[in-house]
């Protein structure tokens, strides 16, 4: 039940969003597509239901949304700074990091967080190891590189996930 | 209010455009694939994110519709470099590098040799 | 103002387009045509604007999905999944 509810506010809240009115018919009609579609669907919408939207939950992904922003900008910064001026010296290689995230859905956001911070980009994921390739790479201990790369993102990431 | 809400948005979608253009130069000018495809996916994200939630500040009626185009970019665009860089890397591109640093291949090979030993 | 970014938008594109003729193995090219997909999206929100077309919008975000669907499908093509 927790899990239909979920899913009817998501699909509820996306219908009033892109049709961004506040009409009658309008929100009639977004309310009945929204039942039936998680009526149908509402099941295999998410694993854990209404938890997703306590309080400290979405807290937590809030002050996220502003810690991942500034890291983009400062990623950004120094992809503007290697491509106007190329001659900085360049080290990559791909190194394995450590996660201690379960759920697929938190890998999923721990991933896409590295690949959008400075010098950082996922290959893959392999059980509880990601492989990342990293532009200048400073260190291969996959402790060391687990503080540099992710250390920041993973305790929000497993307050907003699991 | 609405000179506030254009001065934002002006600001947020000159410097997007401003990093669309920086990612497509680092397509142009980075030794290999793999760092290609960090200059490419950083810079056109920040970029698209910035230009698309800028014309949603410009113009408040489309606000919520461009939110949601500028998230799905976000969520988008990484997902799509990683599977192309996880491609490329199974075709066998190498990296552009002066020391062997690749725990990934040897991942990989373990990983086969498992399978293997499985069937 | 706003033909300063189309002007800006277009060099972004030409220097891609080097990137997609020169190659110069595949995954290149495919970055690079991920790289044009997001520019597209972001000039046709512009276009949006510039022609105060609200249709614009919905066009943007449906070449988003597809282009993403595309590079998806390219990748798999890649890792022999297709």
């Amino acid at each position: 039940m927790s899990k239909f509810i979920f899913s009817f506010i998501v699909y509820f809240a996306f219908w009033v969003a892109f049709t961004s009115t506040l009409r009658t018919d309008e929100v009639l009609a977004g309310a009945i597509v929204a039942l039936l579609m998680s009526w149908l669907t509402g099941q295999h919408f998410s694993e854990t239901g209404m938890k997703n939207l306590s309080p400290r939950k979405l807290w937590y992904a809030f002050l996220y949304l502003f810690v991942f922003l500034w890291e983009m900008l400062k990623a950004n910064v120094d992809v503007a700074r290697r491509v106007i001026m190329p001659k900085i010296p360049i080290n990559p290689g791909i190194v394995e990091v450590p996660t201690k995230l379960q759920s697929n859905i938190a890998k999923l956001a721990l991933a896409n967080s590295i690949t959008l911070t400075p010098g950082t980009l996922t290959v893959d994921i392999i059980d509880d190891k990601l492989y990342i390739h990293w532009i200048d790479v400073r260190t291969e201990e996959p402790e060391e590189a687990f503080r540099q790369i992710s250390g920041v993102f993973e305790k929000y990431i497993k307050e907003i996930f699991e | 209010m609405e000179t506030v809400l254009n001065i934002i948005g002006y600001t947020l979608t000159s410097v997007g455009v401003v990093f669309l253009f920086f990612g497509a130069l680092g397509i142009l000018r980075m030794p290999d694939v793999y760092n290609r495809m960090q200059a490419g996916t950083k810079a056109t994200t920040l970029g698209a994110f910035g230009t698309i939630l800028g014309v949603g500040f410009i113009n408040p009626e489309w606000f919520f519709k461009t939110a949601i185009i500028a998230a799905f970019i976000l969520i988008s665009n990484p997902i799509s470099s990683h599977a192309l860089a996880r491609g490329s890397h199974k075709i066998g591109i190498k990296l552009w590098q002066k020391k062997d640093i690749d725990h990934y291949a040897r991942a990989e090979a373990t990983l086969q040799e498992q399978e293997g030993d499985g069937e | 103002m706003i033909y300063v970014f189309f002007g800006i938008i277009i060099v972004a594109i030409v220097l891609a387009m080097i990137r997609l003729i020169l190659g110069p193995t595949t995954p290149d090219r495919v970055v690079a045509l991920d790289t044009l997909t997001t520019i597209s999206t972001a000039l046709l929100v512009l276009l949006g604007l510039f022609f105060e077309r609200f249709i614009y919008i919905d066009v943007a975000l449906i070449y988003a999905v597809l282009g993403f669907v595309g590079v998806l499908t390219v990748a798999r093509y890649f890792e022999g999944g297709l």
